[in-house]
């Protein structure tokens, strides 16, 4: 008997048609996630991590194997299943207490319970006092807290990250990873963080799973047992660190060689 | 600088700012234009009528209760068409909008309907209805119709599957995304095509009660009787009567506006 917020993916295929032809985007994916348990998952861009998480969320369907959360398959959206996408995608023309009472919508209970959840999510993501805001009189940061607030309002089991910060400069990236980490720590949320970000992977995964590209697949595993809240500038913490960026070196280094050669024999390409 | 602290727009200016008089520079040089030809006589005063004799003629018409009579027919003739006008308009552009299978059934008639010219509805329009309210409110209805299916419709097309990815994510209903998602999203679109049908609908009630003549009272009729009679003044009196009440409509519409949109990001 699996826990609340298990997921499991087992001899995951997904291919798209493009042109006629089947194009490979996910190719033989296993990985398990345990409940509370952080996940990053790193790539190149065209590695299908994006594609595998809206396929967790269920925005796209069509694979083969399967997509259990807590043993049951996945099928479309449901609000078990939270996400925070890169652009934050509030409504403009609501305010941010509406825009976080949205993921209440279609939830049982009183409005006056929402009401309060809705304020306490607010609070949780730093929000106070920025209730009656709409978002264009926010920051990105701001937006992307109150979307991080909407995902969690209705307590999923899972929290799904879709580079949520890939959009935000330096400074304000940093400062979201620990307030990620501290809401994950609050909530007890199973969370699955897509990024390109090897040190975001790093500081804020229990494990990294590095993919690659063309056809996307897992190519290796690394478990980060360091403690939190980790140290980016801790030696342990930069050995994680090289020891994932030398998975990707490999391949820009192929990249680089198939590059010269197209280069060397414009022919061919 | 962090972009983590909340954007700083110039605080919006709530104190009234000083009214801006240049607006009236072209009036009052054509008023004054106007009263020296003809109190030189430069030109011929039965066509080009005295700007005193108007003024006469307003003051009378303005004790005249059948002036208020007009004014309140048109308005009522007015607004009965806009409302049906432009809510058809709004039905049948999210229709058009959201459903493929309607755009390829209503969409070709629609946009070759909206080549025919209004008024050239008109000789069809009184030989089955008639002259009277009904013509005429179907009329104006028709003009306002257009505008708001074509603002509604560019609104709707402009909803992003990024915001339908969300209402997906919440588990809309079909009903909360008609209401939370695509009228919300559509409104400024639907609101510049409200405008417009208001701004065509009143062309239409004066247009209406000038070319389908009857006995009614309206401020069209005001110009037309004035036509009759070759009353100059009368007709001039008309005409500022129905612009300034334009006017005020487009006020109205300016106010209603600011406040439904107030989500978006001032104009800078």
């Amino acid at each position: 008997m699996s826990q609340a917020g298990t997921i499991d993916i087992k001899h995951l295929h997904k291919q798209y048609e493009v042109k006629g032809k089947p194009l490979k985007v996910l190719d033989n994916i296993n990985l398990s996630i345990k409940p509370g348990e952080f996940v990053s998952i790193v790539g190149s861009s065209g590695c299908g991590k994006s594609t595998l998480l809206r396929l967790l969320i269920g925005l796209e369907s069509g694979y083969e194997g399967q997509l259990l959360l807590d043993g049951q398959p996945i099928k479309g959206t449901s609000l078990d299943r939270g996400i925070v996408f890169q652009d934050h995608r509030l409504f403009p023309w609501l305010t941010v207490e509406q825009n976080v009472g949205l993921g209440l919508l279609n939830a049982p209970g009183t409005q006056a319970a929402k009401d309060k959840t809705v304020q306490e999510h607010i609070a949780l993501v730093g929000l106070k006092g920025f209730e009656k805001a709409y978002p264009y009189q926010l920051s990105g940061g701001m937006s992307q807290r109150a979307a991080i607030a909407r995902a969690l309002v209705n307590r999923p089991e899972v929290l799904l990250l879709d580079e949520p910060f890939g959009a935000l400069d330096a400074l304000t990236r940093t400062r979201l990873q620990q307030e990620l980490q501290r809401i994950w720590q609050a909530e007890g949320i199973t969370a699955v963080l897509v990024t390109h970000d090897v040190e975001e992977a790093v500081y804020l995964g229990d494990r990294i799973v590095i993919m690659e590209p063309r056809p996307g697949r897992i190519k290796r595993i690394v478990e980060v047992s360091l403690a939190r809240p980790r140290d980016r500038a801790s030696i342990d913490f930069t050995a994680v660190k090289d020891d994932v960026l030398a998975e990707f070196r490999h391949e820009i280094n192929h990249a680089t060689v198939a590059e010269r050669l197209e280069r060397a024999n414009p022919l061919a390409a | 600088m962090s972009n983590d602290t909340p954007n700083h727009h110039p605080a919006t200016k709530k104190d009234k700012p000083a009214r801006d008089w240049r607006g009236l520079v072209l009036p009052i040089a054509f008023i004054t234009l106007w009263y020296v030809v003809t109190s030189l006589k430069l030109v011929n005063t039965k066509l080009i009528v005295p700007p005193v004799g108007v003024l006469t003629t307003s003051f009378q018409e303005l004790g005249n209760v059948d002036f208020y009579t007009g004014i309140g027919l048109s308005l009522w003739r007015d607004l009965s068409g806009f409302l049906i006008g432009s809510l058809a308009g709004i039905a049948v552009g999210v229709l058009i909008g959201v459903s493929r299978l309607a755009d390829k059934i209503i969409g070709p008639t629609f946009h070759t309907a909206r080549q025919i010219s209004l008024f050239a509805w008109l000789p069809l329009l009184s030989a089955m209805v008639g002259t009277g309210d009904l013509s005429k409110i179907i009329f104006i209805a028709f003009s306002a119709f257009y505008p708001v299916v074509l603002g509604t419709l560019e609104g709707v097309r402009g909803v992003t599957s990024a915001h339908a990815e969300v209402a997906r994510v919440y588990g809309f209903t079909k009903t909360q995304i008609l209401t939370r998602l695509i009228l919300p999203a559509a409104s400024p679109q639907i609101l510049s095509g409200v405008r417009l049908g208001l701004i065509y609908a009143w062309l239409a009630t004066i247009g209406a009660e000038f070319l389908l003549v009857n006995d009614g009272q309206g401020l069209g009729n005001i110009v037309f009787k004035g036509r009759m009679a070759f009353n100059i003044e009368l007709i001039i009196f008309g005409l500022v009567a129905i612009g300034l009440i334009g006017n005020a409509f487009n006020r109205i519409a300016d106010k209603a506006e600011q406040g439904l949109l107030r989500w978006r990001a001032p104009a800078r």
